[in-house]
């Protein structure tokens, strides 16, 4: 096995392009497990945490580009205003060491349909920005999930950035485990309410995390924009319900079928009451 | 392949070193620093954690090529000579130790912790522990070891 270990982006991409098979390791939170049980011997490791314009992220006109190898630490620590729910995602990951480690960049490269950042990118409409020797691209997260733990970048591709908007309203991110810390999802949710914009995703209960455009637009239609009050439970349930008929879910060890689409309609109904309760805030600010 | 590490703050060398083995691999069985444990080698129980850069992390899920040139620092460096860091000396008077194999793990997760948040909450203890088991304590030993060494330092 090779290790190797560029230090500048252009460096790793001459890499990648001569060696697709190089397998990229970040946080190594994924790579490393897989490394000590002997279900991954690849013949080159691609270390990215040497390369510095990974691990920065910057904000301009609205949009914050954070670099593929953030650790999960900074963003809650760093950017929870900026991203309140991709912040509230990356809390829920692991534990501690984990988070010190572990990178939406790996999240997005291992593409599990579990991964907690990806409702979050499905519903604040995040562009995933990739690049390899050949230019750079731009692939929106609703088109990056390809399937069970693929994803749509190509062999000699790594991620770079994901460019996401700064929060404008309200933002929620809920998963169900068995307790707070160190839990593969269950399932989970994410909402992004801002003016003229509704962003719903759900995680853990589908083959890919998955964006539920019905139930979207039905809250773009229904929600009273204009005179923002308390939200009618029918309206909620309703959309607890449309979300729910979006999922399809298995039974494993984590949960049934039944569980996971009854839990998704709860989350949903709570984190829409949550998000609203955001949105008016927000809306109250800039009166 | 060659690994160049500082480990508690001495310049060491490893040689032979396979490319994907972890950071704890290399302290225990190439450089005899046996304190940082391994149970479970999947991130699920912080018995290996170790500071990197400063940062804790599981060392059972840092490439040993990734410490190539960092600062490691394990349990074994946090006591000044014979005398104990107040974290360990705490678990020590509070009784936070049975079999022992957790503790390394816990000692350094609770250092960061007091490190960063000198008077934490019980919550703030409870959270910044959530990533590290102890399969007979049932905890509660801890988290006054936790408490006691905040009183201490
Ligand atoms: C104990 C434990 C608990 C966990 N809990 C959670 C959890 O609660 N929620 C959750 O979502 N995940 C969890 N995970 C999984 C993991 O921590 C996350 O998926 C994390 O985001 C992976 O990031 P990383 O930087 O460590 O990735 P790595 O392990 O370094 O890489 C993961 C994958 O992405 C590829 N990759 C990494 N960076 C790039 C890049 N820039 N370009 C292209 N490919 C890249 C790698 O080749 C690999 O296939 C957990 C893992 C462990 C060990
Ligand atoms: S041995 Fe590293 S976390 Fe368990
Ligand atoms: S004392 Fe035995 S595992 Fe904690």
């Amino acid at each position: 096995m090779d290790f190797l270990r560029p230090t500048t982006l252009d460096e790793a991409l001459a890499i990648k392009a001569q060696r697709p098979d190089a397998v990229p390791i970040a946080g190594g939170t994924d790579v490393m497990v897989e490394l000590n049980f002997d279900h991954r011997r690849p013949e080159a490791l691609l270390d990215l945490t040497r390369i510095g314009e990974l691990a920065e992220w910057s904000t301009l006109d609205g949009t914050v580009t954070l670099g593929a190898g953030v650790p999960y630490t900074r963003v809650i620590d760093e950017l929870g205003d900026a991203l309140p729910g991709l912040a509230m995602a990356a809390r829920t990951v692991g534990s501690p060491q984990i988070r010190n480690r572990g990178t939406v960049g790996g999240n997005l490269g291992a593409a599990s349909p579990a991964g907690d950042t990806h409702p979050v990118l499905l519903a604040t409409g995040a562009r995933v920005e990739v690049a390899s020797v050949r230019g750079r691209r731009f692939i929106a997260a609703e088109d990056f999930y390809t399937g069970v733990k693929r994803n749509a970048l190509e062999p000699d591709e790594l991620i770079t950035a994901v460019r996401l908007p700064v929060a404008t309203g309200g933002e929620q991110f809920a998963k169900i485990g068995t307790r707070n810390a160190m839990v593969i999802a269950v399932c989970s949710f994410a909402i992004v309410l801002r003016e003229g914009h509704v962003g719903a995703a759900i995680g853990s209960a589908a083959p890919t995390p998955r964006r539920v455009g019905e139930a979207e637009r039905f809250l773009l239609g229904e929600l009273p924009w204009d005179a923002p009050a308390p939200l009618a439970d029918s309206l909620k349930r309703r959309f607890g319900e449309l979300v729910a008929s979006a999922a399809t879910p298995i039974d494993d060890v984590r949960g049934s079928a039944a569980y996971r689409t009854h839990a998704l309609s709860v989350l949903a109904r709570r984190t829409l009451t949550w998000a609203w309760d955001g949105y008016r805030g927000s809306v109250r600010e800039c009166a | 392949m060659r690994l160049n590490v500082t480990v508690n703050g001495e310049r060491r060398q490893a040689d032979d070193v396979w490319e994907g083995e972890s950071l704890l691999y290399v302290l225990r069985e190439r450089l005899g620093l046996p304190g940082s444990k391994n149970a479970c080698e999947q991130g699920e129980c912080g018995s290996c954690t170790v500071y990197l850069d400063d940062v804790p992390v599981c060392s059972c899920l840092v490439a040993a090529g990734q410490a190539e040139g960092r600062e490691v620092r394990t349990v074994e460096g946090l006591a000044d000579g014979d005398a104990l860091d107040p974290v360990q000396q705490s678990f020590v008077d509070a009784g936070a130790v049975q079999c022992g194999f957790c503790t390394p793990g816990l000692v350094v997760a609770a250092h960061d912790l007091l490190n960063r948040v000198p008077d934490p909450s019980d919550e703030e203890i409870r959270e910044a522990l959530a990533g590290n088991l102890c399969r007979c304590t049932g905890y509660e030993k801890i988290l006054d070891a936790v408490r006691l060494a905040a009183d201490a330092r």
